[in-house]
């Protein structure tokens, strides 16, 4: 891509400095965040790391609880989630805008205090787990409450990536299909799901990329042990002290799984696009 | 001409890199000054927190860093190069990791205070603990710190020497009890505090702070008790080597010992002749014969102060 000519003669740029710069500046921030992940993977692969490993049955273990949870996780947002996604796609009512605020919200709020947040509402004393702790239900520590940290955290993923791909579908559509007799639920599975289906696939693995990283709501949330509730990145911060090779493996695994993720829900996401424009 | 020649993207980048240099020189010149940063174990938090207000009295322009975490977060941090001038752990072991790791000289190492474990309950009990013993019964959650921690060490150990007693299983009947490894003690305060556990091993030091009220004490009993042992020492390669060990002889004071007491911890008046710093793991002291006090006694006889 070249740059706008700029013809006033005064502040005439140099291209070529202007450049120079530019890509400097480009590839220091390029660097700064790449280096990191490289030396990670590259330390992991130098070290041998996999080799070194005391026991595997740790990294097992976590890795079962993190995908049983993750799995949770992904089907309780498209069941929840729809809905919802659609509602706002579709429909507009006072007080939208502030709901869709409120749902985005675990996106950027520090994740440490999302974990505070669930435990003075679900831990035993909470305002709703003091009710379900009388009924015999305690959530904290078990692998319940991993679920409940990463569907809070991750869910919104889904849910935004849902709307976008509702919005996507042009109303004339769905209100041909309409005169054509379709209502409901029928017209929702034969002509909104088969349009919009890329843009939940593409939420949906993001949103279990997500979970699959939650880290502070966790900890906080569901505590942490070996089997139970600990999963892959409590493990990283568990072990690194007493066994780096372990938490590099199990870092070099996740980061991994990440990057596929991203990558296909990129080309979902893209998809969808070509299909809707 | 040159001012002419550059854009006005370039400009402010320029003026931006040369204030952070003008910073960075400032910044290098300002090293002059005293600044002090101390590595600390997590259960050290309120002692170290009064010690750098009463050391800041004295010495007015100085200032002091606290960085506290779990004594093996920060010994590997240390070994990973972190830089601190001071560091004191909550057990001998991650003393001996940044020992033998070269960053600090095994001379220079003391003991400098002495504590105690200690188990909690929610102040409502809603397990209904009575002692140690209790923690074996089924259906109960149990937080403890995560292995590796220095603590972690003394209640396993702990429990083990229970076994002789409350029968084989004891030890292993509590493990099953366990509902969350916490990363430091102060969690394990905070867990039990805040009720979502029944109980938890924490230090005599950590129950003496705000979280006593919504907290049941019970002490240990001394012949199964372990005695933990807070050596500190300076970086090797500190650049304010005199101010660290200023701090350090502070820390030896006899207003530091009286900080120490108040905070739940036994100053090691008598014990330092005693127990030479490099000693191995912490001794279980054999006092069964010493009566039992409420949870302020410490193991060994506390330093005759004031």
């Amino acid at each position: 891509m070249r740059p706008k000519e700029n013809h006033t003669p005064a502040l005439r740029p140099r291209p070529q400095a202007d450049r120079l710069l530019i890509f400097g500046v480009s590839a220091f921030a390029f660097l700064l965040l790449a280096t990191p992940i490289l030396v990670l993977i590259g330390s992991g692969l130098h070290s041998r790391a996999w080799e070194g490993l005391p026991d595997s049955s740790t990294i097992l273990a976590a890795a079962l609880l993190s995908f049983a949870s993750t799995l949770a996780v992904v089907c309780l947002a498209a069941a929840l989630g729809t809905p919802l996604a659609y509602v706002l796609s579709r429909y507009e009512f006072r007080g939208k805008r502030f709901i869709s605020l409120f749902i985005e919200l675990p996106i950027v709020m520090p994740p440490a205090v999302a974990g505070l947040a669930l435990l003075l509402t679900f831990g035993r004393r909470g305002a709703v787990g003091a009710l379900l702790a009388e009924a015999g239900i305690i959530i904290p520590f078990s692998i319940l409450a991993v679920i409940i940290a990463q569907f809070f955290i991750s869910a919104p993923f889904y849910i935004r990536s849902a709307q976008v791909g509702f919005s996507g579908i042009s109303p004339e559509i769905e209100d041909a299909a309409r005169v054509d007799g379709a209502f409901g639920w029928l017209m929702f599975w034969y002509i909104t799901l088969p349009i919009a289906w890329r843009a939940l696939v593409s939420g949906m693995i993001l949103t279990w990329a997500r979970a699959l990283g939650e880290f502070g709501a966790t900890i906080l949330f569901a505590g942490n042990l070996q089997g139970k509730t600990q999963t892959m990145p409590l493990l990283v911060y568990s072990i690194f002290e007493r066994d780096i090779n372990a938490a590099i493996w199990t870092g070099v695994i996740l980061i991994v799984l990440a990057l596929c993720a991203l990558f296909m829900s990129q080309w979902f996401a893209r998809a969808q696009d070509r299909l809707t424009h | 001409m040159v001012s002419e020649t550059l854009s006005r993207l370039q400009r402010p980048v320029l003026l931006l890199l040369s204030l952070l240099v003008v910073l960075g020189a400032a910044r290098a010149q300002d090293d002059g000054a005293q600044e002090l940063t101390i590595y600390a174990a997590t259960s050290l938090t309120d002692v170290f927190e009064d010690m750098r207000a009463a050391f800041l009295e004295v010495h007015e322009t100085v200032e002091i860093h606290l960085n506290f975490a779990s004594s093996s977060t920060l010994a590997a941090q240390l070994l990973q190069g972190a830089p601190a001038d001071i560091f004191a752990s909550a057990n001998e072991l991650q003393m001996q990791n940044v020992v033998e790791g070269d960053r600090i000289d095994a001379e220079a190492v003391r003991v400098f205070a002495h504590n105690q474990l200690l188990l909690i309950a929610p102040a409502d009990n809603p397990a209904e603990i009575a002692d140690i013993a209790s923690l074996a019964e089924e259906a109960l959650l149990l937080v403890l710190a995560a292995p590796g921690t220095p603590i972690r060490a003394y209640t396993d150990a702990m429990f083990l020497s229970h076994n002789e007693e409350l029968g084989e299983g004891f030890s292993e009947g509590v493990m099953r009890n366990l509902a969350s490894e916490e990363s430091n003690v102060r969690q394990v305060v905070a867990r039990v505090a805040l009720g979502e556990a029944d109980a938890g091993i924490v230090y005599q030091s950590d129950a003496a702070g705000a979280a006593q009220r919504k907290l049941l004490l019970f002490p240990i009993a001394q012949r199964h008790n372990q005695l933990a042992s807070y050596p500190i020492g300076p970086l090797k390669d500190s650049a304010r080597m005199r101010l660290a060990e200023q701090f350090i002889d502070f820390v030896f004071s006899a207003e530091s010992r009286d900080i120490l007491a108040d905070n739940g911890f036994c100053p090691p008046a008598i014990l330092e002749a005693d127990l030479p710093s490099d000693a191995a793991p912490a001794p279980t002291v054999e006092a069964a014969d010493a009566p039992e006090r409420e949870s302020y006694a410490c193991l060994a006889p506390p330093s005759p102060s004031g």
